[in-house]
């Protein structure tokens, strides 16, 4: 005969502990707190993502579809909500995250997320013509092309650009806002110069400026071309 | 094994089915063994300038398809045997080229040839990108014009990105043929200058073809000039072209115009 061997079974042991969330306490009128909450997320974006955020709702009166549109208007911002407090039980629905009790208020060094430090300039080198049709794009400093640019190619940069050849082409630099940025070549041919945003075609460069040495620079909102000898 | 070449361009009607012809006759002359291929499908035009139009039964989709083998398809010239070609189809279109199928064939023309040479159509799209995905070497055919040219830099930016020689980190061996080159229009300065070419495109010089009716005649009666009109002038360029390939040391010679008498005549103005 079998020995039906029962397999020891051990309870599942249930504890308790506590965590550290951060609190949201919005206050009426929820639109205004919604976009507090919104300028704080411009300043510092995506600071809450991963963090656990738990809602009390004890300055509001909210019924339970209000709390689950205040719930939804949050978690559109990618913000979780872990938990609710300072609410009754009745008026959070089971789809609702639970609610919470118990909190203990804690000192929160006011966290400012760091300014990511600032990357260090770098520099973009080419050892090649560019050749027509191609398009190098280097947002995070400076390029410089040991060659030509041919007519059809292009050279976007967050810094600036330099040509030890003939620019035929586009060159477009301090594309992130870097109004200092310059544009330096030994023969101008180029089709378009744009500093920042700022452009000049092929049609408005200077006729006695055309095939010499050249730098492109913004003064104000004017770009210079000016000969480099 | 085999050299697998393309002729290619970018720009349309600059020379390269001419140049295909021209210089794999040439080839299969100084005894090498010689295919061209023609990928211009839906407008082919290698088979009417070999003068095969008229035996072609195969083609380079049928093998591609499956539906015919290799050997079915390569066409034989009639004036050398070692010359071969494996025509495109007119019928269907570049859609039907697949990379798969254009490696394999590539492959098993390898084994048999000492020449691949692949006649590439106009434009950057697929039918041109498969012609040069396999290549080895390129001769890049540019008009000494400005069209020409800034098509023919973009087709060597192609060659430098869109091969598996490229994409392995290897380089693919590049010349420029200058064709159609009419030395009265540059005497004026009508045409752009052969040094400007070469400054802009940056890559070596294979060898000038002079603009002559002989090209034209030629491709009426189905053959190529090398072997239609052997001492004219664009023939004898094409072969200089072919030697310089095959690695031997060729003077250049820049064409000029021929002046007899009646040039001399013509030059003066009457006081």
């Amino acid at each position: 005969m079998d020995v039906n061997a029962e397999p020891t079974r051990q309870p599942i042991r249930f504890r308790g502990r506590s965590y550290v969330a951060f609190v949201f306490s919005p206050a009426a009128p929820i639109v205004n707190w919604l976009e507090l909450l919104d300028t704080t997320l411009a300043r510092s974006p995506g600071f809450f993502v991963g963090k656990p955020v738990v809602l009390d709702l004890s300055a509001l009166d909210l019924s339970t579809s209000a709390i689950a549109h205040l719930v939804k208007s949050i978690e559109a911002r990618d913000i979780r909500i872990l938990g609710i407090e300072g609410v009754d039980t009745e008026r959070l629905s089971p789809q609702l995250p639970p609610l919470v009790t118990g909190g203990r208020n804690l000192a929160l060094s006011q966290v400012e997320p760091k300014k990511p430090a600032p990357k260090p300039a770098q520099t973009s080198l080419l050892l090649e013509n560019v050749r027509s049709g191609q398009s190098i794009v280097f947002p995070d400093g400076d390029v410089t092309v040991l060659g030509s640019v041919s007519s059809g190619a292009e050279i976007v940069a967050g810094g600036s650009i330099h040509v030890y050849g003939t620019l035929r082409g586009r060159a477009m630099a301090g594309v992130n806002g870097n109004s200092a940025a310059r544009i330096y070549c030994q023969r101008i041919e180029a089709e378009l110069l744009a500093i920042d945003g700022y452009y000049q075609t092929a049609e408005e460069l200077d006729a006695s400026l055309r095939s010499r040495p050249v730098q492109a620079w913004l003064e104000g909102e004017i770009m210079r071309v000016t000969p480099l000898n | 094994m085999a050299k697998v070449l393309v002729v290619t361009s970018g720009k349309g009607g600059v020379g390269k089915t001419t140049t295909t012809a021209a210089m794999g006759a040439a080839l299969a002359q100084a005894g090498k063994k010689v295919v061209v291929v023609d990928f211009d499908v839906g407008l082919r035009n290698l088979d009417l300038v070999m003068g095969a139009e008229r035996r072609v039964v195969f083609d380079l989709i049928n093998v591609v398809q499956g539906i015919a083998k290799l050997p079915q398809a390569l066409i034989r010239d009639k004036r050398l045997d070692n010359l071969s070609l494996l025509p495109a189809s007119q019928t269907k279109d570049k859609d039907a080229l697949t990379e798969e199928g254009v490696g394999r064939i590539i492959g098993e023309l390898r084994a048999s040839f000492d020449w691949v040479l692949c006649d590439s159509p106009a434009g950057i799209e697929r039918g041109a990108t498969l012609a040069m995905r396999f290549a080895e070497a390129a001769i890049i055919v540019t008009n000494p014009e400005v069209s020409s040219v800034r098509d023919s830099d973009r087709i060597i930016g192609m060659l430098d990105s869109k091969t598996v020689k490229a994409e392995r980190g290897e380089r693919v061996e590049k010349h420029i043929l200058l064709t159609r080159y009419d030395p009265a229009r540059a005497a004026r300065g009508d045409m752009l200058g052969i040094e400007d070419v070469l400054e802009i495109l940056a890559t070596p010089l294979l060898g000038i073809i002079p603009e002559s009716q002989d090209v034209l005649r030629a491709s009426n009666v189905g053959s190529p000039v090398t072997l239609n009109s052997p001492a004219s002038t664009p023939a004898r360029a094409y072969v200089d072209a072919t030697r310089r390939l095959m690695g031997e040391t060729v003077p250049m010679t820049v064409p000029s115009e021929r002046k007899g008498l009646m040039g001399l005549l013509r030059g003066r103005r009457a006081a």
